[in-house]
């Protein structure tokens, strides 16, 4: 009985150890990756990729004026594709005047109101989500940068790993035990992922629709049952943060599609 | 004002069969869910959409609540001629939008 009981808890001990056990780099895979065919194809082509009707949208609200300042985005930023390229492997990033990282979709709405005078952009308007697209297409095919290179953002990365390795909600499930451990496994007929930020906003067949990282969080904490952050809290930051880190070096490939 | 992609080859020999792309941004409200409120949301969909090419018309369909937003067709043709392609959708709430691409015959 004693024996069995020993055995139990070192089964125990060799279960939790495992939980926070990362995914090698070279065994790391983008969700594009764990797509059927056909998902693939519609990403493929973009002519049949919705999500680049947003990115259409995102481009013809960067060229229009908006608020007090009469300006566009155009006017300071230019062209996107030379001035926005890169920009959406790098965030979130540190922001000084916040004091911590901010993601890409607050950096746009910080934009908006503080250079163009303009109303703030709700999180998961269509607007802002055009604009982030527009934003994050110009980084197609580049890598992740690794965000501990900004030491300043290093105890925001440790937080999200934190919470990533947390277990919540009443399933009592941590990111990690799915997203480090079951990849490639089936849930309601699809494959799990590694959850790697590489192609947001993306266009999810589940959703009909355009939505942000923070919206996929959301998903997934809904799932396991768990308290949903209010879009924008931090926590879904620091997460964002430690996601793109896990994710270094893999290509962006937004809009991305996924079932 | 809906965005739409369509994607027609712009160069092609004559008696060509062609392969003709089209997707349109739309919600296509089935008018069957209900809101926060639990009021039903009032249907909004394309219902019809025809693609002429020099004024004759090549290929036509009807939507319906089942198809899912933004709808994706694609469809087939042989080249004739070289000329213009029209398309047209229109559906719920006064709902119609027209576009046209060119294609080159050889």
């Amino acid at each position: 009985m004693i024996r069995l009981g020993l055995w139990a808890a070192m089964a125990l001990v060799a279960a939790c150890g495992a939980a926070t056990a990362q995914i090698p780099l070279n065994e790391r895979r983008t969700g594009y990756e764990l797509l059927g065919p056909t998902t693939k194809a519609i990403q493929d082509d973009d002519m049949s990729n919705p999500g680049m009707l947003w990115v259409l949208d995102g481009g013809a609200l960067w060229q229009r004026t908006a608020g007090t300042s009469g300006k566009a985005c155009a006017e300071c930023h230019g062209d996107a594709a030379a001035s926005m390229k890169g920009v959406a492997a790098r965030y979130p990033a540190f922001e000084a005047k916040a004091g911590r990282p901010i993601d890409l979709e607050q950096r746009i709405i910080q934009c908006r109101v503080e250079q163009q005078g303009a109303p703030a952009l709700a999180r998961e308007s269509r607007e802002l989500l055009a604009l982030t697209a527009y934003v994050v297409r110009q980084s197609r095919g580049l890598p992740i940068e690794d965000p501990l290179k900004d030491e300043r953002v290093k105890p925001f990365v440790d937080a999200g790993r934190a919470l990533y390795e947390q277990r919540q909600g009443q399933l009592n499930l941590a990111c990690a035990q799915c997203h480090d451990e079951l990849w490639d496994k089936r849930l309601v007929g699809n494959l799990i992922s590694q959850g790697h930020p590489t192609g947001y906003p993306q266009y999810r067949l589940e959703w009909q629709t355009m939505g942000s990282l923070q919206r996929r969080l959301r998903n997934c904490l809904i799932g396991v049952r768990a308290k949903t952050y209010v879009y924008g809290a931090p926590e879904y930051v620091d997460l964002a943060l430690y996601m793109m880190w896990r994710a270094r070096g893999l290509p962006i490939e937004a809009p991305a599609v996924r079932p | 004002m809906s965005r739409a992609l369509i994607s027609v080859p712009p160069k092609v020999k004559k008696g060509q069969v062609i392969e003709i792309k089209t997707l349109i941004q739309h919600v296509m409200e089935t008018g069957f869910r209900p809101n926060s409120t639990g009021v039903l949301i009032p249907r909004d969909i394309i219902s019809a959409f025809t693609c002429t090419y020099n004024g004759t018309e090549i290929f036509r369909c009807e939507m319906f609540p089942a198809m899912a937003a933004n709808p994706f067709l694609t469809f087939h043709t042989v080249a004739t001629e070289s000329g213009t392609l029209e398309f047209a959708w229109s559906g719920d709430n006064g709902f119609s939008v027209k576009e046209s691409a060119k294609i080159q015959v050889e």
